[in-house]
């Protein structure tokens, strides 16, 4: 067991280490931001404008300046939270994608925790019954599922749940217009309406979420089942759980106790990569959906050429992917008591 | 082709002191064993060709003419005369997604050659050469893997402007990291091997030994990752049209094909985005069956 002084000094080191992948986030967007095909000032200044309100804009900007004095402006108005203003709503980007964060985050693990409660059992059921049905049904799953394209499963699942047979609501945002929508606290309608007690709303949130959940689900079952499957064959295969069955061990003690805690470890890894392509495939699944979330922001702004929105969303999702991957470390040094300074 | 190239590459194994022909002989028997016993590696090989033909020769396959509209046959379902039915301007579906096919095929084949190259060019000199390039490179590629993918990928499409072209740079650039790891892994572990040092004695080059002795025993589990990265390529840049960034109407692609039916699919004129969905399904379906068949020929110990 390892003392808690040097399970926090790992922990300050893990925190330490995101900061450089950081950095390297905030460079590589502000260089894209900088590598706008022609005059960035054209650009923000807007078509109608003229040769003199482009030359202010330049120099509100700071365009006029070296790059690195560029760059040292960019992190000041970071650090004050300000991300430039959206050309085709005039709204400041941060916090328009505040506003809309909540909606991609609740979608997305509400997608994840129903992702992992099956890809996890899936992988176990697998993993305990090698070469019997359970585990060719898992392998085609699995092979199936990353050849998706998330927007063509979430249109084949409307079409079948709304259109042929009216189960699930018009895939059409958050709510339906029948509902208002609940007070914020949390800003995940699903638990804001619970917390005042209005199961009815509660409900029509839950059933919007649905689909856009089960889509993104699909896509993210595969890596997850696959790890589990693995890891817990594995694991299964040690000394330990031989010498634990020889023991006398019931079955299901070896396998829960055992060996299970032991081999969701590298699930736990496997997250960081799961997340990357959620948060991808979180922008696909919302224009399908019309999920009024920052992904479908994202697009809007794209399809518009709106730059300072794109780069803002670039930025933003950088930076919940370091810190999601950051929880993750900290997560796994928490759980793996072997993890110590030098390894 | 993957017959050739795996021989190519396993041309020059580490230790091996049996005559070529005897060394292709076994390959080839190697190969066929693993396509007759997994009958799924037979079947992704079979529409692995299918799909190449239809790249190669889709406009002469298509039954009709792409992009010929005729609003008095508009928004039909799918019928003998039209198979996969007709879009909302008259246009033969069928058509269109097998015509797409060679589009969506470049853009990717372009992107995984692209990021192929300038990923074992990094990963080989940083694995051989190590010091300060081999640190550049790996924050660089470290800062890479801290976007999410597609995300980055977006940013760089809305950064270059909003061109096919620039659909394959992002799609390369965000492939770059895996190939680079996985080359800088293959020519660290046989820098110092037995032949390298042969082959150093007699005189070669750091550069020639590299190039010519060490690189090729990477080739392998380069080219699963290859066909891995394949659907995954086919994904993105699906993706991205999907979305609307690239590709332009009429143009016919599969990503762009299932965004127009998407506004139809609600009122259940379902043929013109599900068939186009289908094919680019079937598609990365086919690159990841045959990747890890792949996979199977080249490490038999890597199956899960």
């Amino acid at each position: 067991m390892a003392a808690p002084t040097s399970r926090l000094s790992t922990i300050a080191r893990r925190l330490g280490q995101a900061l450089p992948a950081l950095f390297g986030v905030i460079v590589v967007t502000f260089l894209l931001t900088r590598a706008l095909p022609g005059d960035p000032a054209a650009y923000f200044a807007g078509p109608a404008a003229d040769a003199k309100s482009i030359a202010q804009i330049r120099e509100s900007l700071g365009l006029d300046r070296p790059l690195p004095e560029q760059f040292l402006l960019y992190l000041k108005d970071l650090a004050r939270g300000e991300m430039g203003n959206s050309i085709s709503t005039g709204q400041p980007v941060a916090e328009e994608l505040i506003r809309r964060l909540p909606a991609s985050l609740e979608l997305t693990f509400f997608a994840l925790l129903l992702s992992l409660a099956i890809a996890v059992p899936m992988g176990v059921l697998a993993a305990t019954h090698p070469g019997k049905p359970i585990d060719h049904i898992c392998r085609f799953i699995v092979t199936a599922g990353v050849s998706l394209p998330t927007f063509f499963t979430g249109l084949a699942l409307v079409f079948v749940f709304y259109y042929l047979l009216g189960w699930a609501p018009s895939p059409l945002g958050r709510l339906d217009f029948a509902y208002v929508s609940p007070p914020t606290v949390t800003g995940f309608y699903v638990i804001d309406a619970l917390l005042i007690g209005d199961l009815e709303t509660a409900w029509a949130a839950l059933a919007q979420l649905t689909l856009p959940a089960i889509t993104l689900a699909l896509f993210t079952l595969a890596p997850l089942a696959r790890m589990t499957r693995a890891s817990m064959l594995q694991v299964l295969s040690s000394e330990f759980i031989r010498t634990a069955r020889a023991a006398g061990l019931s079955g299901a003690t070896v396998l829960g106790t055992y060996a299970f805690r032991n081999a969701v470890l590298p699930v736990i890894t496997t997250l960081g990569m799961v997340f990357s392509f959620t948060l991808g495939a979180n922008v696909l699944v919302e224009k399908v959906f019309a999920w009024p979330g920052i992904g479908s922001y994202a697009v809007e702004a794209l399809v518009v050429s709106d730059y300072a929105a794109v780069q803002g969303f670039v930025l933003s999702m950088a930076v919940l992917f370091v810190a999601l991957n950051l929880v993750i470390d900290i997560l796994y040094t928490l759980i793996d008591p072997r993890i110590q300074l030098d390894d | 082709m993957t017959e050739t190239t795996l021989n190519a590459a396993a041309g020059l194994p580490e230790i091996d002191e049996r005559s070529l022909g005897m060394r292709i002989k076994t390959q080839v028997k190697h190969i066929r064993y693993v396509l007759t016993s997994n009958p799924v590696t037979l079947l992704a090989f079979t529409l692995f060709v299918m799909i190449v033909i239809l790249g190669i020769f889709g406009p002469w396959i298509a039954p009709y003419d792409p992009l010929a509209t005729n609003a008095s046959i508009a928004l039909q379902p799918p019928s003998w005369s039209h198979w996969f039915g007709t879009d909302q301007l008259g246009r033969d579906v069928l058509s269109r997604v097998i015509v797409a096919t060679r589009l969506d095929l470049l853009i990717s084949v372009c992107a995984v050659a692209i990021s192929f190259v300038a990923g074992s060019v990094v990963g080989s000199i940083a694995g051989y050469y190590g010091g300060w390039f081999d640190k550049i490179s790996g924050r660089f590629i470290d800062t890479i893997m801290a976007f999410p993918l597609f995300v980055l990928a977006m940013g760089i499409v809305a950064a270059l402007g909003n061109t096919v072209e620039n659909i394959v740079y992002a799609t390369a650039i965000i492939n770059l990291p895996f190939y680079a790891r996985v080359a800088r892994a293959e020519v660290n572990i046989r820098r110092n091997a037995g032949f390298v040092q042969a082959a150093k004695l007699s005189g070669n080059s750091d550069a020639r030994v590299l190039a010519c002795h060490i690189f090729p025993n990477a080739l392998p589990p380069m080219m699963v990752q290859i066909s891995l990265n394949m659907g995954w390529a086919i994904l993105n840049a699906a993706g991205l049209s999907f979305i609307g960034l690239g590709v332009r109407p009429p143009t016919p692609e599969w990503g762009i094909m299932v965004a127009e039916g998407a506004n139809f699919i609600v009122s259940g004129e379902w043929w013109m985005a599900i068939f186009p969905g289908a094919a680019l399904m079937l598609a990365v379906f086919t690159f990841n069956l045959l990747g890890d068949g792949l996979r199977d020929i080249v490490d038999p110990r890597q199956r899960t």
